[in-house]
């Protein structure tokens, strides 16, 4: 029976199973004849020059095939694509060559320096250890600071300074809004390093097929297409000769938006050696060699007037990139520039970004992507500025909200804010919380000596990356629709899912525009050889723009149903409806056709209309003409224990309005993972290097992640403000979590601490640091 | 992998002839939580790993009137769900729930976990606290060791290469007698920042007659806070606070981690044992 409206409806997701049974197939589940495996060794050192490599003792072992050093391949083997590198918009770029190993020089812990491949993946990583390299250490970086600072030794000797690029974004009249400010409130802020860390590492495995000159590339990665093109012009293949592959794909938060390394290096040698060859990353190598996110420290200064109206903001930034780019790196920080001015009115705003070359992996994209930035950045100066002005954080929050009738709105960095209503969203949230009693219930304990705090965040975000336009490579997207003879739809996307759940989604759209039972779709993604072209899933925009590609394409497959189905039913395509599974003259169901009869019809070709063409097929390419503002309020309720400076949260609060919703139990799914990765960065993570240039938090025995008993049972909710960028209404909401919870969590602890005369506190907020402060007092 | 040969004797006499047969060479292999992970980093590269997993008798878990024996090979989980112990030592299976996750409690072994001494895990505190007697086959037959004299420094114990511990002995704390382990867990690993386990008795009077007080995570190696129960016996639960002031004198060097200064680590073991302490005398009463 066709599901009448699935749309809407929390229906599981169809995925699960297979993932919850062990069915699904990742990287590692390939197994082709011959397969070799390949281990990688790491420099050990941040900074070192490379003397001399013997790779004598590896090769002889016995169950070696090759041993691989960047003098072996740097002729064959293009550098590693960065896809921000336009001088106009980072002025002074610097951009170095970006070897899959390390010839000369090592630049980062962990930067791959050879490869082996043998017959097993223990005979592999035992010739590891039988590679000599002559290092000769250097002084290592590992911070922008140390970057600029006189004498700093210098990462890429091409150039006399570690500095990377520049950038700098400017809208409306900061002097002025200065210059009128009876305050100006500032503050040092610093965004930590955040390793992504998906549940499955990446993995590739590589197989050539000499008599096709086909490359066959297995990659764990979001980005499928872009993938194949950027791996063709590095192994100078042609590109219909490459086929890349996204399995079953664990995970990514934007660190499988990249191009790696391993893929190029394993499509080479699989051609080279003519083998098979597979490479699965370990954690520790994931830790190292995955990149990172965030790492950004700035002076904020808001122009604020006596009652808290917020003038003008100025930020002055510098971002720690890393050794080298990958292919978002540059580009990231510049998203955090054009989201300063968050949920508020103010127009007058400023950043001006310095970034460094340091010896450590390269920042990239990570769940949210700068986004995250802007957002605690302006969330906890709306705090600030009520601490120094002694007014209510939600008050200043009000005074400066942009209103709902503003919409479609301008900002002062020149976006277009699709639609909103923050107020409605922030007036939901302060209900479910029952704020009145939250404060009295803080009041009381204050006496006791106990500590509560109440944050609040009201966020604004960007999805559905984006319009072309605004995009380093392409914000389209593309989808074919197909109805093969038996009625059975099959989907080709070219998003790449990979816990998102568009598997679901989607098929809920067909399910409903059909009008199929929903088991009878699949969507197909992530095979280049079987889907036209795509962009991919980031930038929480696999449904907004991804779906309706979809949908249009569904649209013009259903025009030709509906032709065909008058034709057969002599009638007229405007009077044909969907009733009972069945397309018929309104009212006569029972003289109806099912979509598959009509399917039959237009693959056997010959009861069609006139001028009609055979098949059921269509495709779409769309081009969104905007991206789309998610929003939102979180409150975060947490109590500080006073002895030891314990967090525990004790209620979160999130109204999240991602416009309209196509299945409120993914988005559910979507908003507490996003929530759990952002309390993460609030209270736990952080990649630490030492003066040396080693990672310190390089496992999961160091690196803490937010686990599922640091958490209450999230109160969930929605405000519901459609999207006039798509014809369905969706805005997306694959980041919001993350973004929204991170500043919530902060201003909680912070306002918990208020009676310590506590004002900023840098994350992570880590017991110690706390109790320190308390003890301060 | 550095490759080795794997032994799974089925008796404790086999795996003591190839203990003493390989020597140095050899390492015992338990749940393989600790030992496992250090071979895969190449820490350790034992030629021979001696399983101890299907060796008889070591997994049992006992609970009599007098005495409370856990074979070394237990699980923390075997610990944990005992039937027994909650009205016997609920100080064990306290411990035990506080240790990891459930797969870490099904897997790990109490046994591997003594031997291994790592500086922050829990089970040192609670052997401590609870005056544990440790059983040890070696070449010259078997010996016991109290806890107190067992943990040594940091993953240094008093086990002598070619010996195996084969079980843990406790005494049943007396009828007014209470215990409590609380902890700081890091919040990466799980293991203790500080962890503190207490095990007092009380008089006729209300009063401490006897106080037993263990702390791990702080130190190089777990160690009883003398300090704390001489402060403590012969006073009641308000001397509390006082007596925990003491938790870390003597102690001459602490861990210190980009997850805790010393500093920290001594404070906390201060404020912890004086948790412990205030809750193993309510349980006591
Ligand atoms: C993810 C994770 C989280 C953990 N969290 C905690 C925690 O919160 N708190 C905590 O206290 N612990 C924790 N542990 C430790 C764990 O519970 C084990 O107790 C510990 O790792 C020892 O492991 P095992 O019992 O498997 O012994 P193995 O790894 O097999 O052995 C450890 C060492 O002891 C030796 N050995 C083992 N048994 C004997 C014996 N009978 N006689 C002589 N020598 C022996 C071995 O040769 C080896 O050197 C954690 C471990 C993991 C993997």
């Amino acid at each position: 029976m066709p599901v009448s409206k699935s749309v809407g409806a929390r229906i599981k997701r169809r995925e699960d199973p297979r993932l919850i049974q062990g069915l699904a197939h990742y990287v590692d589940d390939i197994k082709l004849p011959n397969l070799l495996h390949v281990a990688i060794l790491r420099s050990p050192y941040a900074h070192a020059r490379i003397n001399g490599i013997n790779t004598d003792a590896a090769q002889n072992l016995s169950g070696v095939k090759s041993v691989v050093t960047g003098d072996d391949v740097k002729d064959v083997i293009g550098g590693i694509p960065c896809a921000a590198t336009d001088p106009e918009g980072f002025p002074g770029i610097k951009v170095p060559h970006h070897p899959v190993l390390a010839t000369g020089k090592v630049r980062f812990v962990g930067e791959p320096v050879a490869a082996v491949a043998a017959t097993d993946a223990y005979i592999a990583q035992d010739a590891l250890d039988l590679i000599e390299v002559d290092y000769e250490p250097l002084d290592a970086i590992n911070s922008a600071e140390a970057a600029f600072a006189d004498g700093a030794p210098v990462i890429h000797e091409d150039w006399d300074d570690n500095m990377a690029f520049t950038w700098s974004i400017a809208g409306g009249d900061v002097d002025a809004a200065f210059a009128e400010a009876d305050h100006v409130v500032s503050q040092r802020i610093d965004h930590q390093r955040l390793v992504p860390n998906p549940m499955e590492t990446r993995g590739v495995v590589a197989q050539y097929l000499p008599g096709k000159d086909q490359l066959n590339l297995w990659s764990s990665t979001q980005i499928p297409h872009l993938l194949r093109t950027q791996i063709s012009v590095m192994l100078s293949m042609a590109e219909n000769h490459v086929r890349v592959i996204a399995p079953e794909v664990g995970g990514g938060f934007g660190c499988k938006l990249n191009v790696y390394a391993e893929e190029a290096l394993l499509g080479h040698m699989a051609k080279y050696l003519g083998q098979p060859v597979k490479w699965i990353e370990g954690r520790r190598e994931n830790f190292l060699h995955t990149i990172h996110g965030r790492d950004q420290t700035g002076d904020v200064e808001l122009a604020v007037k006596d009652d808290g109206t917020i003038l003008g903001l100025n930020y002055t930034v510098t971002a720690d990139v890393g050794a080298y780019y990958q292919l978002l790196t540059p580009a990231i920080p510049t998203l955090t520039g054009l989201m300063l001015c968050g949920s508020y009115t103010f127009k007058n705003v400023q950043m001006n970004l310095k970034a460094a070359f340091t010896n450590k992996m390269a920042t990239d994209a990570y769940r949210g992507a700068g986004r995250p930035e802007a957002t605690y950045l302006i969330e906890r100066m709306i705090d600030v500025v009520a601490h120094d002005l002694d007014l209510d954080p939600l008050a200043v929050r009000r005074k400066n909200f942009i209103g709902k009738d503003a919409f479609p709105y301008e900002t002062g960095t020149a976006l277009a804010y699709d639609s909103g209503d923050y107020t409605a969203a922030l007036d939901k949230a302060l209900k479910i919380a029952d704020y009145e009693a939250l404060r009295e219930q803080q009041a009381e304990l204050r006496e006791e000596g106990r500590y509560l705090g109440i944050g609040f965040s009201t966020y604004v975000e960007i999805c559905g990356m984006g319009p072309s336009a605004a995009m380093p490579a392409g914000g389209w997207e593309s989808s074919t629709v197909r109805v093969d003879p038996t009625g059975k739809v099959t989907v080709l996307t070219g998003v790449s899912p990979h816990g998102q759940g568009q598997e679901t989604t989607f098929a809920q759209l067909i399910a409903d525009g059909l009008g199929v039972d929903i088991d009878d779709i699949r969507i197909i993604h992530g095979d280049t050889d079987a889907v036209q072209y795509g962009i991919g899933t980031f930038g929480s925009r696999a449904t907004a723009v991804g779906g309706t590609a979809m949908v249009h394409a569904m649209g013009k497959v259903k025009d030709k149903v509906v032709d065909i189905a008058a034709h057969l039913l002599e009638s007229n395509p405007q009077d044909i409806v969907i009733e009972d599974g069945k397309y018929c003259v309104q009212g006569a169901p029972e003289s109806g056709l099912t979509l598959g009869e009509i399917a039959m019809v237009a693959h056997v070709g010959v009861e069609l209309p006139e001028g009609t063409e055979p098949g059921l097929a269509e495709s779409h390419f769309f081009e969104p003409p905007n991206f789309t503002y998610p929003f939102g309020t979180h409150i975060a309720v947490v109590e500080v224990d006073a002895d030891t400076g314990e967090v525990e949260i004790e209620r979160y609060i999130a109204v999240d309005d991602c416009g309209n919703i196509i299945n409120p139990l993914i988005v559910e799914g979507q908003v507490h993972g996003g929530i759990a990765q952002g309390v993460g960065q609030a209270l736990y993570e952080e990649a630490i290097y030492d003066e040396s240039g080693q990672m310190i938090t390089g496992s999961f025995m160091d690196y803490a992640l937010p686990k599922a008993h640091n958490f209450p049972r999230f109160e969930l909710a929605n405000t519901v403000t459609p999207s006039p960028v798509n014809p369905m209404g969706v805005k997306g909401v694959g980041e919001a979590g993350t973004i929204g919870s991170t500043p919530a969590i902060a201003n909680a602890v912070i306002d918990a601490l208020k009676p310590f005369g506590v004002r900023h506190i840098d994350l992570p907020l880590r017991p110690e640091k706390l109790w320190k402060l308390m003890q301060e007092t | 992998m550095t490759p080795f040969d794997y032994h799974a004797p089925k008796t404790l006499r086999s795996a003591m002839r190839l203990v003493q047969a390989f020597g140095d060479d050899a390492k015992v292999l338990a749940g393989g939580h600790s030992l496992i992970p250090s071979m895969k980093l190449r820490l350790a590269a034992p030629s021979v790993v001696i399983d101890l997993s299907g060796v008889a008798g070591l997994k049992r878990v006992t609970a009599g009137n007098e005495t409370i024996s856990i074979g070394a090979l237990a699980t923390h989980y075997a610990v944990e769900s005992h039937r027994l112990l909650p009205s016997k030592c609920s100080l064990l299976p306290e411990t035990a729930a506080e240790i990891g996750d459930a797969q870490v409690r099904n897997r790990g072994t109490v046994g591997g976990s003594i031997a291994h001494a790592d500086p922050a895990a829990d089970w040192p505190a609670t052997m401590l606290a609870l005056d544990a007697q440790f059983d040890i086959a070696g070449p010259d037959g078997e010996r016991a060791v109290a806890a107190s004299d067992f943990f040594v420094d940091l993953f240094i114990t008093d086990l002598q290469p070619g010996e195996i511990l084969t079980q843990i002995r406790i005494a049943v704390p007396a009828e007014c007698s209470g215990g409590a382990y609380v902890k700081m867990r890091q919040s990466a690993s799980g293991f203790a920042l500080a962890g503190v386990a207490a095990q007092v008795t009380l008089d006729d009077a209300g009063n401490c007659a006897s106080v037993a007080v263990g702390v791990t995570g702080v130190a190089p190696a777990a160690y009883r806070a003398h300090a704390v129960e001489d402060a403590l016996v012969g006073q009641g639960i308000d001397a509390v606070a006082d007596a925990a002031a003491h938790a870390t004198d003597g102690v001459e060097e602490f861990q210190e981690d980009h997850h805790a200064s010393g500093d920290y680590r001594a404070h906390l073991a201060r404020v912890f044992t004086q948790r412990a302490l205030s809750q193993a005398i309510d349980r006591a009463a």
